[in-house]
């Protein structure tokens, strides 16, 4: 009884340990694969392909998945993975050695962040721009027609919070036109203010133009006048150390084409 | 007992089990800034979320003890229909993603929500975005370890004293207060104690339910979320003090309710 246990549990571990050494062979193999690319492969006959991860900002989140798509479709064999979240957040993690092939930040700011850390690969370039605007419930019950409404004691209102580009972005809106205003909550991205908006949990919420696009029929848009707004730029580069660069450069290139910034304009953005 | 052999490998594999659970606190430690502690210690940002996530843990303790031992009573002693079923939805958010949890949240307790909606239109009082509202998340995730807690107690306990005591006269409440209730304080302060925790240190449903404003909802986990990339230092301090809280917690139970050692 006791050889039986024994010899189950060295064939256990015999196969724990293989599975370790198979885990062990393959993730070289798969940075391998890719780093091998640019050395004997910039060579144009070898196709890009594998996964792609792309960080992105939250705020681009429909509009590169829909090139992603496109891209995909185009390419067999390229997987787009995304990871979309705030730029401060999403810099911090990069910064930390994740392991991204590309970074679309919502602001200079953060790509700054990974710039600093030596981890920008090439220059980044901009790509998009966008503008900010009140995002209000549907038909717009309150009655907001500007940034002065949202200081209304009646008026709850959602920012994001300050480390994140929305945010800062928003500040600079709200003091550009004077307006000092006391938010109920400082949200994490700003997708997580146009939820609390599109929710009814909040009237009013601040947010880029392109995510009113996203949200469809859910919130209104009250315009913020030109003077007051905020342009934002979305840089992307290349993250140095990519696992899979040539993938990450196709990508790039998909996002800077002409039929890429046409999605990009379908969804609110603006040309660079 | 007696120090028995261990099945071959196991050694091994425990050392890894062992690097895995302890490794991520050595790596907390080695980022902490010592020098800086002090100083951050006396930040009015890092104290307003200390302030308020005791404040509010401590009202969710409360809440979850006043609810939960009676719950944890009927649990355990009325032959209720479909008690099983009950015992199951009353300790589901134990196992519930947190996020999911506060989602829930806001689709009963949101200005829209089946409660909430109601609740706003006859008082005014909306709950997300109020320190209140924090209360309610954490009791939401944390009361179900009160309860299975004090529920076990009260299954283990020997009816006999009670029945005893019925029988010499003694009245319920004097039963519930000399009999029943010195029996399972040390189930019950295993059982509040790991409340208080899971509620100090509630995060996803906090953040989905009540947002996050310094000062009124911005509770010490959320702190750390967001200084952790505006000021890794910051968030580092404010972990360590819940890791010696959740190390405090840990050595008061002593065990107790972690099957370590019998009471």
């Amino acid at each position: 009884m006791r050889a039986i246990l024994r010899t189950t549990t060295a064939a256990v571990l015999a196969l724990a340990l293989t599975a370790c050494g198979t885990s062990g062979a393959e993730a070289p193999a798969a940075s391998g694969g890719p780093a091998e690319a640019p050395s004997g492969g910039s060579a144009p006959t070898s196709e890009p392909s594998g996964e792609v991860v792309v960080f992105a900002a939250a705020s681009l989140t429909d509009a590169l998945e829909a090139i992603a798509a496109d891209l995909e479709a185009a390419t067999p064999g390229l997987d787009v993975v995304f990871s979309f979240a705030g730029s401060q957040q999403l810099a911090a993690q990069i910064a930390e050695g994740a392991p991204a092939d590309v970074f679309a930040s919502a602001d200079e700011t953060q790509m700054d962040v990974v710039a600093d850390a030596g981890l920008v690969a090439g220059e980044p370039r901009t790509f998009a721009r966008n503008s900010l605007a009140i995002a209000v419930e549907p038909g717009n019950p309150l009655g907001i027609r500007g940034l002065a409404d949202l200081a209304r004691a009646d008026v709850t209102l959602v920012l994001a919070d300050e480390d994140v580009p929305a945010g800062r972005y928003a500040a600079a809106a709200l003091e550009a036109a004077g307006v000092t205003v006391a938010p109920a909550s400082l949200e994490v991205d700003v997708r997580a203010v146009l939820s609390k908006v599109a929710l009814g949990e909040a009237d009013a919420g601040i947010v880029y133009r392109s995510d009113i696009v996203a949200a469809g029929g859910d919130v209104d848009e009250v315009a913020i006048p030109p003077d007051d707004n905020v342009v934002a730029s979305y840089p992307i580069a290349l993250v140095d150390g990519s696992p899979n660069p040539a993938g990450g450069a196709l990508f790039l290139a998909a996002v800077a084409s002409d039929a890429g910034r046409e999605v990009l304009a379908e969804h609110g953005f603006t040309a660079p | 007992m007696s120090d028995r052999a261990v099945p071959w490998g196991f050694g091994a594999l425990a050392v890894v089990a062992v690097a895995l659970l302890v490794v991520p606190l050595l790596g907390l430690l080695a980022r902490t800034p010592w020098s800086r502690l002090v100083d951050l210690a006396g930040d009015p940002a890092l104290q307003a979320a200390l302030r308020l996530s005791l404040g509010t843990s401590l009202a969710a303790l409360a809440l979850s003890t006043v609810l939960g031992v009676p719950l944890a009573w009927v649990l355990a002693r009325r032959r209720l229909p479909g008690r099983a079923l009950l015992r199951a939805l009353c300790v589901l958010p134990m196992v519930l993603p947190p996020v999911v949890g506060g989602a829930a949240l806001l689709f009963a307790f949101g200005r829209r929500g089946v409660v909430g909606g109601p609740l706003a239109t006859a008082t005014g009082i909306t709950l997300p975005f109020t320190t209140a509202g924090v209360v309610l998340a954490q009791t939401f995730v944390a009361m179900p370890f009160l309860v299975v807690t004090v529920e076990a107690a009260l299954r283990a306990l020997d009816p006999g004293y009670e029945d005893a005591a019925a029988a010499l006269g003694a009245s319920r409440a004097t039963i519930l207060r000399t009999i029943t209730l010195p029996l399972i304080t040390p189930s019950l302060a295993a059982g509040m104690a790991l409340c208080w925790a899971r509620a100090l240190g509630e995060f996803g449903a906090t953040i989905t339910f009540a947002g996050n404003l310094p000062g009124r909802t911005q509770t010490m986990p959320l702190a750390v979320y967001l200084l952790l990339e505006s000021d890794p230092d910051a968030a580092v301090a404010l972990s360590l003090v819940l890791l010696a809280v959740s190390i405090v917690v840990l050595v008061s139970l002593r065990g107790r309710a972690l099957g370590g050692r019998a009471p």
